[in-house]
């Protein structure tokens, strides 16, 4: 049932790089709008399961608050920005100066579910420039949805409403880390899949196509 | 007698079966839609992760995962459990939740009942008796069935566990 088709190191390294351009450009937008420094980086570049996407965002139950949207243009794919649930109060509640946004407690406000998908759009639509400037293709993010819940339940939804029916993704995934916070239990993440027809596009376009 | 009755997991678009002692679970359903098929007499259960209403959007090439799609995962289930023995079987499913707050109109976004939809209609072409479910809403569910006891226990995020 599983095909593991491993991309070579030259084509994961270059995606590997992708993912840091486009993660430097990020994390400059998002500690600009928090007002204090995020550091983002790229730990890797895997091909992994539909079951493994969830384990990276901390286990398919693991409650956290979800950004998805869909990546247009030359390149199609997927996003997910991932935010434990105590972390994204915090930056909403920053974002918006309304200190009784909690997103563990449904529904939350319009306001606060507005202000977090324009965070995910923020993040998203840096990232992509920065990786449409890099590799000349034209990339652009679609509306983004949100939604507070368990991580394999978000990550596999938003998956199969894009027919993502591949039984494996190539994931380009983000930490999103602050300095001088005490750590959580759930890393903060962006993933970016691109869809199994863009991948040879998007290889090609940092030079490293087969 | 202490042994710890054994849990099998079932991952997304996954299949498989349980006997008694043994429960069966699966975690993180969203718009999937979890599809219990089970024999109480024979004491045999088996579980679906379905993520799909129809194979037929997937694309030409690759392998197909049956347990993924809901047109092929009931049958293939369904021939499973009569190879373990089962023969007379009921169902009860869960989930097909809308997970998503959109802040555009689109409704587009509607897999979760798309997938319910076709579980049922699977159900009633093969003459399986849908017995319980809890579908719909906005929560994502994680599910566990007892073959000894016939009860699909349901646990979300922000409500007590349910029983049906």
């Amino acid at each position: 049932m599983e095909s593991k088709q491993k991309l070579p190191p030259i084509q994961l390294d270059a995606l590997k790089e992708a993912g840091n351009i486009g993660a430097a450009h990020a994390a400059t937008a998002l500690s600009a709008l928090l007002g204090k420094k995020v550091l983002l980086h790229v730990p890797g570049v895997s091909t992994v399961s539909l079951n493994d996407i969830s384990e990276l965002a901390g286990g398919p139950e693991q409650p956290v608050a979800a950004i998805c949207l869909r990546v247009d243009g030359e390149v199609k794919g997927m996003m997910f920005f991932i935010l434990s649930v105590g972390r994204a109060n915090r930056f909403i509640r920053q974002l918006t100066g309304d200190d009784t946004v909690d997103f563990s407690s449904p529904p939350a406000s319009e306001l606060a579910i507005s202000a977090f998908n324009e965070l995910g759009n923020i993040l998203a639509g840096s990232y992509l420039s920065a990786l449409s400037d890099f590799t000349s293709l034209r990339l652009h993010p679609s509306v983004p949805a949100a939604a507070v819940d368990m991580a394999g339940a978000i990550v596999s939804s938003a998956l199969a409403e894009a027919s993502v029916t591949a039984d494996e993704v190539i994931v380009i995934d983000t930490v999103i880390s602050e300095e001088n916070a005490e750590l959580e239990e759930v890393k903060g993440h962006m993933f970016l899949l691109p869809d199994a027809s863009s991948r040879q596009v998007l290889l090609e376009a940092l030079g490293v196509g087969t | 007698m202490m042994a710890a009755a054994k849990i099998v997991k079932v991952g997304i678009a996954e299949m498989d079966i349980a006997k008694v002692p043994a429960t069966i679970r699966t975690a993180g359903l969203g718009s999937c839609v979890g599809v219990v098929l089970y024999d109480l007499e024979r004491g045999v259960a088996g579980l679906v992760h379905v993520m799909l209403p129809d194979s037929g959007i997937r694309s030409p090439e690759g392998k197909l995962n049956e347990a993924k799609f809901a047109d092929l995962a009931i049958g293939a289930m369904a021939e499973r459990l009569k190879k373990e023995g089962a023969l007379r079987l009921k169902a009860k499913i869960a989930g097909g939740a809308q997970m998503f707050q959109l802040s555009g109109a689109a409704d587009t976004m509607r897999i979760g009942p798309r997938n319910v939809e076709a579980v049922k209609q699977q159900l009633a072409v093969r003459r399986i008796q849908l017995l319980a479910e809890d579908t719909g809403g906005n929560s994502g569910r994680t599910i566990e069935f007892d073959p000894k006891t016939g009860q699909l226990s349901i646990r979300t995020v922000n409500a007590a566990i349910k029983l049906i």
